[in-house]
């Protein structure tokens, strides 16, 4: 932990978030009324009000319109391969024990192309912050249909609108083992902040899926109308549940979305059953990785 | 305000001031600041920036109550609010609106620092 003194000072004509974010590549790639601006903006502010050291934090990120969060915030970060975003975090977890290390992607990275990853990361109970940012296609390439387009979604690839299931995603994560599951929209941005630095406190595999609007794909190709419509849609749809059933939180096309914290418990980490486990089998043989950095500190 | 009946800590509680701060060239005009303002401070402007988009202009500076959630909500980090002392408050509900929400800095300012 660091004293908040690290935290760079911002200067009363800056933006509050100035120094979280990396202001020359300002202003980003993200179309007009994509939410990916805000779920960034209260993951900074979250990380502003947790008084973590920003050396110790990093993002890792895949590929796709979220993928970019990594070259966007002010901290270390990875901009991996296509769906590769949790086992790049978790080898970086792995050497360096001490960071904090949060998945930033979307929805097509991480649980279409990476989705193996993702359940067995959740599986494994690994010290991982996902930060799931979900647009309900493939953004970037094109409009694609993704694992989670819901049914009769009209997506460039199923233009007679989709049949194929979507994932239920806090389902997903809950079942696979996470040990903290919430949804919100990018409308909810006290409770999403909120949840960010509960989550940042939290050990073990988090999972926060966040639904932002895609005006430029998945609005026009629906004829949804804008990214501002989409948000006035969150506000009358979006249904507060804490606590509900995950079997129950699935969205269909342009019906009600259940948001809130399913899933928060304490489950013995990774690493930590790891340790026990050496310990227990190696005895005085067993060298554990210091708490504060692994060979690749020297 | 209008209130229905006087509230018990009408003394006490100190409505905040806020000033309301656009960076015009990061806007993409996407009205989130617009549409979820409590107070109505801010309207889309008619003007362009660089890139050919309305940027929102503050019409009521007076009344922010320095909530953030223009700041919170806005994707592009292009929109912030300042707290300001009530004796400023009432300077900045007198100045005109242009004045209030006019860039404080200058673009080359922020490319030089970052």
């Amino acid at each position: 932990m660091s004293t908040p003194a690290e935290h760079p000072e911002v200067l009363p004509e800056e933006h509050p978030v100035a120094p979280y974010i990396r202001t020359d590549r300002m202003p980003h790639i993200w179309c007009p009324t994509c939410g990916i601006g805000t779920v960034v903006k209260c993951f900074a502010t979250a990380l502003a009000e947790s008084g973590l050291d920003l050396n110790k934090v990093s993002v890792v990120s895949g590929i796709g319109c979220t993928g970019r969060v990594a070259g966007y915030m002010k901290l270390d970060g990875f901009h991996t391969t296509h769906g590769r975003a949790i086992p790049f975090a978790t080898g970086l977890k792995l050497g360096r024990p001490e960071l904090l290390v949060t998945v930033f992607s979307g929805d097509g990275d991480l649980v279409g192309i990476g989705g193996n990853h993702f359940i067995h990361a959740a599986r494994r109970n690994m010290d991982l912050l996902v930060i799931l940012v979900n647009n309900f296609i493939y953004g970037m390439t094109g409009g694609q249909n993704a694992a989670t387009t819901p049914l009769t979604a009209k997506t460039s690839t199923m233009p007679y609108g989709n049949f194929e299931r979507a994932f239920n995603l806090p389902q997903l994560a809950a079942s696979c083992g996470a040990t903290y599951v919430a949804r919100w929209t990018c409308l909810h941005i006290r409770r999403l902040t909120k949840a960010f630095g509960e989550a940042l406190k939290r050990r073990g595999f988090r999972f926060i899926e966040v639904i932002t609007p895609c005006a430029t794909l998945y609005a026009r190709l629906n004829k949804l109308g804008s990214g501002l419509d989409l948000m006035r849609f969150y506000h009358d749809n979006a249904e507060i549940r804490h606590g509900a059933d995950t079997r129950e939180v699935g969205i269909a096309f342009q019906d009600r979305i259940v948001c809130g914290k399913f899933v928060d418990e304490e489950q013995p980490s990774f690493l930590e059953m790891m340790h026990e486990h050496y310990r227990k089998t190696l005895g005085s043989k067993y060298v554990p990785t210091p708490p504060e950095g692994g060979w690749l500190h020297e | 305000m209008k209130y229905w009946r006087k509230p018990l800590d009408f003394g006490d509680v100190k409505v905040p001031h806020g000033e309301v701060r656009i960076l015009v060239e990061r806007c993409k005009g996407c009205g989130f600041c617009v549409e979820y303002c409590p107070k109505d401070v801010l309207v889309m402007s008619e003007e362009f920036n660089k890139k050919g988009y309305h940027p929102p202009k503050v019409v009521k500076a007076g009344e922010c109550v320095n909530c953030n959630l223009c700041e919170m909500i806005c994707p592009d980090f292009a929109i912030f609010s300042v707290a300001v002392s009530d004796g400023d408050a009432a300077g900045a509900a007198g100045s005109s609106p242009e004045a209030a929400g006019a860039d404080p800095r200058p673009p080359e300012r922020e490319l030089r620092r970052a």
